[in-house]
């Protein structure tokens, strides 16, 4: 008689099948080939030789200016929006927390930008940030608040295109970062205020003795998320600047892409993909062992 | 009395700046929506207007008539479709196994899906574009199909496979003694269960299908195989842009997300807070 886990394990696995083949077809085995041509002077040609180099490419990155660039700039875009999102997301949340009316209204609208298509959204920021005393950020800053003296072509300079990019990533994620805050605020029981009220706390001392305290796990969590994310953020690069003018708004996925698709470098690309991901676990371990450590203190 | 006051002066407050907030959030769609009827000459006028002077449907019937956007709009249809049942099906059959049967990897295949949850998608386009070259999936409707599957789907099963380990054992304990095959009890009782989780799996897969921009822009060479992602991009000219056309193509192809998200706000927040929260 074969036993009832020997059954138990052959059906599990005719559940699993359908989804696992897809997984090493289409993820794992790419994972394991992209490490083999990131090992390699990849050759496009389908019957010429691909001779191994060993870490060559990784080395080639070392030196690559363009890639420190890259990597600079996707370091400041993912610093400045996951710290946008989450402290707009969370004094968006707080001060839903606390109003009696339109919650539902304002908690919708603040999530359209994160529902709407990244390539939309793109081309609107493209738009609003257009050079001429017409563009709306312009009409703004010119016209109405009289901040600057004349129009500001946003999308030339490195800098300023980052104002524009960085401004929509921000705009795009707060919606994102209230829903897990709000979330979040609802598991605090409500006896807790009360007590603390009642023994004479300020709202002031409730935020900062209650609130927060027992939010900061979740803070870290979406912080690795936004990270996460921050460090994928290829379209608006790809729509809005194109990485130039000569590479200079390239972060490290854009100049990955453009290293595959125009230089035909799939070798380089692919080591650029690898230091990639290992950046990005790196990251999110360490906030990991942030929450983790959070959770043995108290 | 005074704290009465002070909480209601800080209810006035909050909402004002909250107002504030969802003006920055909302101007944006609203320039949108009114450079989309908006013809060429006035996109640029000054000072910009919110609510269009001489408002025109031209945008949008060129879109229909000179480019074709029905087809594209019928492209992201399709593969939004198969890809979203794809999913659902897959997902929800491993996620079934990996929350009930005790076996040999189950741990092994939970790491391998939160794995590549976090694994950034783009990272694996090399290897990805060539496999597609080799089973000639390339400018096709089936390769963007296979890629929105690959991608949305480790997310799906996390999902289901949590929703799955709360639900109570005893529901489906009465159909194993009735002799219930496995199948059976998978298709008749887990799944009507697992409704809410598969709304929320559905409702996040569409919206990555839907919006997936970085695989077919590569992939797809032909015009008609265009989805409407790739389309609206392409809508933006070398030199200039006709912007009116390109906003009402955008509106074309984010109002069924909208209505979706809208609609099934609740399925769709959960999804979002159950991935922050166990993630």
């Amino acid at each position: 008689m074969h036993t009832k886990t020997a059954r138990d394990t052959v059906t599990a696995y005719l559940f699993i099948l359908p989804a696992l083949l897809f997984m090493v077809v289409w993820l794992v085995y790419p994972m394991l080939s992209a490490l083999n041509i990131s090992l390699r002077n990849w050759n496009l040609m389908p019957d010429a030789a691909s001779p191994f180099i060993g870490l060559a490419n990784y080395l080639t990155a070392f030196s690559d200016q363009v890639f420190w660039m890259a990597l600079k700039n996707t370091a400041v875009y993912a610093l400045v929006t996951v710290l946008g999102q989450l402290l707009l997301g969370l004094i968006v949340a707080l001060m839903l927390e606390q109003i009696t009316r339109g919650k539902v209204f304002f908690r919708t609208l603040f999530y359209l930008p994160v529902v709407t298509s990244w390539v939309v959204v793109s081309l609107l920021f493209k738009f609003l940030f257009n050079s001429s005393s017409s563009g709306l950020i312009n009409y703004f800053l010119v016209d109405m608040l009289h901040l600057v003296t004349k129009p500001v072509s946003w999308l030339t300079e490195a800098h300023t295109a980052f104002v524009a990019i960085d401004t929509l990533g921000i705009w795009k994620g707060v919606g994102f970062a209230m829903i897990i805050f709000l979330a979040a605020l609802q598991t605090i029981p409500e006896e807790l205020y009360q007590v603390a009220s009642m023994d004479g706390a300020s709202s002031w001392d409730l935020l900062r003795y209650i609130t927060l305290p027992i939010i900061v796990p979740t803070v870290i969590m979406v912080s690795v998320m936004l990270m996460i994310g921050a460090f994928q953020a290829y379209i608006p690069v790809a729509l809005i600047t194109k990485g130039g003018p000569l590479h200079r708004t390239e972060f490290v996925i854009s100049y990955m892409y453009s290293v595959a698709f125009q230089d035909l470098n799939f070798g380089y690309s692919s080591a650029l993909a690898y230091i990639l991901a290992l950046l990005v676990f790196g990251i999110s371990r360490v906030q990991m062992r942030l929450t983790r450590a959070n959770a043995l203190k108290s | 009395m005074g704290m009465k006051k002070k909480r209601i002066l800080r209810q006035v407050i909050f909402t004002l700046l909250l107002c504030v907030g969802a003006l920055a959030t909302v101007i944006p769609f609203i320039y949108m929506i009114s450079t989309a009827f908006k013809g060429q000459v006035y996109v640029f006028e000054i000072p910009p207007r919110l609510i269009p002077e001489k408002p025109t449907l031209q945008n949008f019937i060129t879109a229909f008539s000179s480019n074709n956007f029905g087809r594209y709009f019928f492209n992201s249809t399709l593969v939004t479709v198969i890809s979203v049942l794809g999913i659902l099906l897959m997902a929800s059959m491993m996620a079934y196994a990996l929350a009930r049967y005790q076996f040999f990897g189950r741990k092994f295949l939970y790491a391998l899906v939160v794995f590549f949850m976090t694994m950034p998608a783009m990272s694996l386009i090399v290897p990805q574009f060539i496999l597609a070259h080799t089973f000639q999936l390339t400018d096709t409707l089936a390769g963007l199909i296979v890629m929105d599957i690959a991608q949305n789907l480790p997310f799906a099963v996390f999902l289901l496979k949590g929703f799955l380990e709360d639900v109570p054992k005893e529901i489906e304990e009465a159909a194993v003694i009735d002799g219930a095959s496995p199948w059976a009890i998978y298709w008749h009782v887990i799944l009507p269960l697992a409704r809410p989780a598969l709304a929320t799996s559905a409702i996040i897969a569409f919206l990555g299908a839907w919006d997936e921009y970085v695989w077919a822009s590569t992939i797809t060479n032909t015009p008609t195989n265009r989805t409407l992602p790739v389309a609206i991009a392409t809508f933006q000219g070398v030199h200039t842009t006709n912007w009116g056309l390109v906003f009402a193509a955008s509106l074309i192809a984010i109002v069924p997300v909208l209505i979706l998200f809208i609609s099934l706000q609740k399925y769709f927040v959960k999804g979002m807070v159950a991935g922050a929260v166990k993630g």
